[in-house]
């Protein structure tokens, strides 16, 4: 076993546990800090595959933005757990017959013979200044750019969608507008009134 | 070093020893990085309250000695704060989550250390010499923000609790300024290694230093260095007069300490990233004979220090900004003002070579 096995063994290992945790933990808070742990050992096992900006990019993204947000909500939540588990007898048979659905779909796929370690052997590897970024780069902006346009106009639209949705000006508030502060001069404030110096008596 | 390589080899095998081998010998570079950060660390504080007091006409420090020498009054000060945090009780409030309480504050000091792998000194002195580099430091600023958010949770506190929300809204906002602008430094270096990108900054003056055709660039990073470090005018999550000390208020002794600790690391580090970016790193400002004669690392310490004056230079200075303000400068005045400044710097890139060999254009691109 070398050094990189057991790395990756590693990271695999820890991948899977926390993975599990995710959906196991009675804590939301637990749940969602679990899946943080999980991207980041996803983007360990990544950079095993020489995928250095795919990795920082995965760390960058859900780790560093995503899940800070999700995170926000999460803890601002006041979870009865009681009241979550009411409906589970109900719905369990529902939610066992979509996951033996999913399992048989993963099953056909990854069974069907085109993820074995034969067909999917491990990149050969890159010399030390082979630079991932431009590669992705050089692919995105020429072969695929048209897909990568329209990911990025549905994505806009989406964050659109998202603003007008949430975007509603209320009648009964009354908030400061900070650019009319900030834009306030001396002269908007006070009046200097010349006057003539009084003398006493 | 290959003497110790062998013996490396002798000791554990052909296999495994020059693994071990590399793996102690970055240990002992990282121990080379950490504990020098940490002592400056130390003195930035000391050089906080000094310089702070000397703007308000105070003194500052000035009691404790170092080893009794009678003219170093107050240098032993960070010495003597450092000897007490240790001495103090960790105490974890009673309906605390006591795992996530303690996780906390290392989930906010390793972030910050962590970032300094890929940080170079000078040409030859880094650690990891890696392709994406500034994306790396990035990740790992962005991770920073979870010891805090966990903090105010896990202290069951209405107060930390709306110090980390601020601080984990503040941060986001002002982590998609600080990217854009980053994007302009990589556009125009047309590389992700800090290294090259410092050496993109090449060519005899100050002139060549990024600094210039970036300057509205220079001053968002900068700024938002500062918020995303929760420094003053932005530290409203600490915020002393409203939420008594924010995400932190529950804590004590060396827990506490490993927030500020972590704090003024990622401050060194906004300060250090700045001067590597948009001030040449280690480049001299001339290249003429007393100057190039310095070492690049003391130029790039004193880049870094004269960043870091600006850092405590504000703290005196402006009065704490209010929180919807703060969202109006991260939302609407700089991130419009980085992407008009993407699409100024990729239309230059765009102009035939003959424009772009015409004077001020050919110094940059």
């Amino acid at each position: 076993m070398s050094f990189q096995d057991i790395v990756f063994y590693f990271f695999a290992t820890v991948l899977v546990i926390s993975a599990l945790g995710v959906v196991t933990s009675r804590n939301p808070v637990y749940s969602a800090l679990l899946l943080v742990l999980s991207f980041v050992t996803c983007a360990g096992l990544w950079l095993l595959l020489e995928a250095e900006f795919l990795a920082i990019t995965l760390v960058l993204v859900y780790v560093g933005a995503v899940m800070v947000l999700f995170l926000f909500v999460v803890m601002m939540l006041d979870i009865n757990l009681d009241r979550l588990r009411e409906g589970f007898w109900k719905w369990f048979p529902f939610g066992a017959l979509l996951a033996l659905i999913l399992v048989v779909q993963l099953a056909m796929v990854l069974m069907g013979g085109q993820f074995g370690l034969d067909e999917m052997p491990r990149p050969p590897a890159q010399a030390a200044d082979y630079s991932n970024t431009k590669a992705l780069g050089l692919l995105i902006y020429t072969e695929y750019v048209y897909a990568f346009e329209l990911a990025a106009v549905i994505l806009l639209v989406a964050m659109v969608a998202a603003i007008a949705l949430t975007l509603r000006n209320r009648t009964d508030k009354r908030s400061p507008d900070p650019s009319k502060q900030v834009a306030v001069k001396r002269e908007d404030r006070i009046r200097i009134v010349p006057m003539a110096p009084e003398k006493k008596k | 070093m290959e003497y110790i390589q062998q013996l490396f080899e002798q000791f554990f095998g052909t296999e495994w020893g020059p693994m071990l081998f590399v793996l102690a010998k970055d240990l002992t570079l990282i121990v080379a990085i950490v504990v020098p950060l940490l002592l400056g660390v130390a003195y930035l504080t000391f050089a906080e309250r000094k310089i702070i007091g000397y703007m308000q006409v105070r003194v500052g420090p000035n009691r404790v000695t170092f080893f009794g020498i009678p003219w170093l009054r107050g240098w032993g000060q960070p010495i003597a704060d450092a000897v007490k945090a240790m001495m103090k009780e960790i105490i974890v409030p009673n309906s605390a989550n006591k795992f996530l309480f303690i996780l906390a504050p290392i989930l906010t000091i390793a972030p910050a250390l962590a970032a300094w792998a890929v940080v170079p000194f000078s040409p030859e002195m880094v650690l990891a010499d890696i392709n994406a580099g500034l994306l790396y430091i990035l990740a790992m600023t962005s991770m920073g923000i979870y010891g805090v958010i966990i903090a105010g949770w896990a202290s069951n506190s209405k107060y930390a609790f709306i110090g980390a929300m601020r601080s984990a809204a503040q941060v986001v906002s002002y982590e998609l300024a600080m990217g854009f602008a980053l994007v302009c430094v990589l556009m125009m270096s047309a590389s992700l290694n800090l290294g090259d990108i410092v050496n993109g900054q090449q060519g005899g003056s100050f002139l060549n230093w990024y600094l210039i055709p970036l300057f509205p660039m220079f001053l968002v990073y900068f700024i938002s260095g500062v918020a995303e470090t929760n420094r003053a005018p932005f530290d409203v999550a600490e915020g002393e007069s409203e939420i008594v000390a924010g995400f932190h208020v529950d804590y004590s002794g060396m827990a506490f300490t490993v927030f500020f600790l972590a704090e003024y690391a990622n401050m060194i580090l906004v300060a250090t990233l700045t001067s590597l970016l948009f001030l040449g790193g280690w480049l001299p400002p001339i290249d003429i004979a007393p100057l190039n004669m310095i070492p690049g690392f003391i130029w790039l310490l004193l880049k870094i220090a004269f960043m870091l004056f600006f850092f405590l230079w504000f703290r005196a200075t402006f009065p704490r900004y209010r929180y919807d303000q703060i969202m109006r400068l991260g939302w609407k005045v700089f991130i419009p003002l980085t992407l008009v400044w993407i699409f100024v710097v990729g239309a230059i890139m765009q102009l035939p070579l003959s424009i772009r060999n015409v004077f001020p254009l050919n110094l940059w691109f």
